[in-house]
């Protein structure tokens, strides 16, 4: 809901500043260059300061999934970084041979690849609809589908539970599929439909010319230039499926649960089985950090796109 | 933005064939289930009577829900607000750094982790026990570092002896003492573990000239000790603070020392009473209790703050960034401050991005449910409770109403409508452009 189009590429926030800072023409005095020094300086410390506040929080979760439960309940982690002789694989190594957990993990992938791949599907063929093809009420079925951007999950919980109840897709990984889908569309719709509308009006009409039927423009040329946002709209669908707990909650095989709520259930009054939940949290992590790191610049473009649920 | 004709002039089937996979699910699993909340809404928890709209009165009138409703305000208003500030701090403050880009990779990286995931980093977080939890660990630190930690909290009077405890924490001993003849204050109660580096307790010498004395751990491992006599094996219990007190005025004090001993001068302290300041007893700090009933919400949304900076950071730096350099430095030449040039210049030149992060984030917050699941332990969760628990309690707890739940999903519904109707007008407006 921010920007408008990914075309807009996100301005990269890494490259803003730079030398620019320094290259003031008026000469300032010596006090103030001297002030000026003081406060850059006490600016890296605060920044220092913040930037382990933002990392320890996680180093916590990564050095306790390391310790045996004897070590976690007698001292705090920090205490491992002195003592290597606490490290241990033992952890994941009960947890990876654990049928509970690894089917677990299967049930996430079983949820997120489905969904992801269907809402691409679904939202490009939609989006292209939308911006190519002609028919009655286009522009008001589109303010229907940006009218449901915002529109919150909570709000279907309970009648779509009472309709995959009577479909008997309820408490199933299919209804989980589904309901993500669903969910994830409509702004699918609006960011392909939006990055679709940009491409050259000749390369349609040349293609048109050469006898193109509606499908072929879409599949030979839609999709191939829609890359980039189908790219940016996969990552991210993938991300808030993989992490979801709310809707496998109450829709998903209680059974075979993914991951997300098989560690929901061994939360317990005061977790004391972080020796279960920091290696697996950190599990559940791994997949959605390395496709951050991987596509930073997706993922802030994506963002800046309105990609926030 | 094409707001221009289709070129394609499509064939009825081809567009249905694209459009209505996504349209029915959408029918079906969106705009359906608004339309059967807002008529469940009106319902009982059976389902049977008609109710009006005492469901959304209920929401106003039950405990849990007002609890609920109270704590969404708090999120909603602290939330948002502070990501967002932090966000523009940190923008600001990195626009010119060289390793801003791993800050900002850093700080954005939690957005990336499950709600599940972060409320399980911060129950490690929050944990009450400062050997365990890191934010108590680092408040304590810096709380006996500033105001210094007792020495001994464990140790007390042995009952009916010598000394005994008074109402302030302190420790008085019976009788006055005199200069010369070197009094004894032992102490029991002291664990094993604390003494292990203490020092074998001395007598201490004899002088006419001052008052002298031992405070030491009356207790012999495996038995055999004398009472109220230092025996070869027990320790001394250094860093006490012993004051003499005379007509409840402090004359004089005096830290005991590595072994147990201690010296005052006679001519204030003789004749006095001894007193073993209760500042040597008082029991450690232990941090805050952040999953109890009263912290636990401001502690859920710092986990939230610590999740979503990194959101309006990234924002607010792409905005910063597209602000005129000329203006800035025009301004600098003019004699302004950093602090004027960003109150005057930034800020208000960056309002029309800091009013969508914060409103992107009110939406977002108003949904909360898994970090509260997550962090509050089931004996806060009653203080806990916002909106989203309180339905998904409602409609698929122990004992459902499901009319109240649905009155719940439609609040949440009419509170994202004013958000819906400023979407649609924007898209209007690009349209008409």
């Amino acid at each position: 809901m921010t920007a408008t189009t990914l075309t807009a590429q996100a301005p990269e926030p890494a490259k803003a500043g730079g030398p620019t800072a320094e290259s003031g023409p008026p000469k300032p005095s010596l006090g103030s260059r001297l002030a000026s020094i003081a406060a850059s300086g006490a600016v890296r410390v605060v920044l220092v300061v913040l930037a382990l506040v933002w990392l320890l929080p996680t180093a916590g979760l990564f050095v306790s999934s390391f310790r045996t439960p004897r070590d976690i309940a007698s001292s705090g982690w920090w205490e491992a970084l002195t003592d290597p002789g606490q490290w241990t694989f033992a952890n994941y190594d009960a947890l990876l041979s654990n049928d509970t957990f690894t089917g677990s993990l299967w049930t996430t992938i079983a949820i997120t690849v489905p969904s992801t791949l269907l809402v691409i599907v679904l939202g490009a063929a939609a989006g292209y609809a939308f911006a190519w093809l002609d028919f009655p009420g286009r522009d008001y079925w589109f303010l229907l589908v940006v009218a449901l951007l915002v529109v919150p999950v909570q709000m279907a919980l309970l009648p779509v539970a009472r309709l995959f109840n009577t479909l008997g897709i309820f408490e199933t990984t299919l209804g989980v599929v589904i309901f993500h889908s669903a969910y994830g569309l409509p702004f699918a719709i609006f960011l392909l439909r939006n990055f679709f509308a940009e491409i050259p009006r000749e390369l349609l009409e040349a293609a048109r010319l050469d006898g193109a039927g509606e499908l072929r423009l879409f599949t030979r040329v839609v999709l191939p230039l829609g890359g980039p946002a189908i790219a940016a709209l996969g990552i991210f669908q993938f991300m808030w499926v993989w992490n979801d707990m709310l809707v496998a909650l109450i829709f998903a095989d209680a059974g075979s649960p993914p991951m997300t709520v098989a560690l929901q259930q061994e939360m317990r009054q005061f977790g004391s089985n972080f020796d279960v939940l920091a290696p697996g949290a950190f599990l559940t992590m791994l997949i959605p950090l390395a496709i951050f790191f991987a596509f930073q610049r997706q993922f802030v473009a994506g963002v800046m796109s309105g990609a926030v649920k | 933005m094409a707001s221009g004709k289709a070129v394609i002039r499509a064939r009825p089937w081809a567009v249905a064939s694209f459009l209505l996979p996504a349209l029915l699910l959408l029918g079906a699993l969106v705009l359906y289930p608004i339309g059967y909340s807002v008529w469940r809404s009106f319902f009982d928890a059976s389902g049977d009577d008609f109710v009006g709209l005492d469901n959304f009165a209920e929401i106003f009138a039950n405990e849990s829900t007002r609890t609920a409703l109270r704590n969404n305000l708090i999120w909603i208003i602290l939330a948002p607000t502070v990501a967002t500030a932090l966000g523009l701090i940190f923008a600001v403050l990195t626009e010119r750094l060289r390793w801003a880009t791993a800050f900002k990779l850093l700080v954005f990286m939690p957005m990336a982790v499950s709600m599940l995931a972060s409320g399980i980093i911060f129950r490690l977080v929050y944990e009450q026990n400062p050997e365990r939890g890191l934010a108590n660990a680092v408040m304590t630190t810096v709380h006996d570092t500033f105001a210094g930690s007792s020495s001994w909290p464990d140790a007390e009077p042995r009952p009916g002896g010598s000394l005994s405890a008074q109402d302030d924490g302190s420790y008085l001993l019976d009788g006055t003492v005199s200069a010369g003849t070197p009094v004894l204050l032992p102490l029991v109660a002291v664990p094993q573990p604390e003494l292990a580096d203490a020092e074998p307790a001395a007598t201490a010498a004899s002088d006419p000239g001052q008052v002298t004395g031992t405070v030491w751990m009356d207790f012999t491992r495996g038995g055999g000790g004398t009472r109220d006599a230092i025996d070869a094996d027990e320790r001394a219990l250094a860093g006490v603070t012993v004051q003499a007190v005379r007509d409840g005025d402090v004359v004089a004090e005096a830290d005991t020392a590595a072994d147990g001993t201690f010296t005052l001068p006679a001519e204030d302290a003789d004749g006095a009473q001894l007193r073993l300041a209760a500042s040597s007893f008082t029991p450690p700090y232990n941090g805050a209790s952040w999953l109890g009933p009263e912290l636990i919400t401001p502690a859920i949304i710092g986990a939230y703050v610590w999740m979503w900076a990194g959101f309006a950071m990234v924002l607010i730096a792409a905005g910063l960034a597209s602000v005129p350099r000329e203006t800035l430095e025009a301004a600098r030449v003019d004699g302004a401050n950093e602090w004027q040039v960003f109150r005057r210049i930034t800020v208000p030149l960056l309002a029309p991005i800091l009013a969508v992060v914060t409103v992107t984030l009110m939406i977002n917050v108003l949904k909360i449910f898994d970090l509260v699941y997550i962090i509050a332990p089931s004996s806060s969760q009653a203080d806990a409770n916002v909106l989203a628990l309180q339905l998904y309690i409602s409609s698929f707890g122990a004992e459902p109403d499901q009319g109240l739940g649905s009155a719940i999903a439609v609040l949440l519904l009419l509170l994202v409508v004013p958000v819906i109707i400023f979407n649609l007008r924007r898209l209007r407006r690009e349209n008409q452009r």
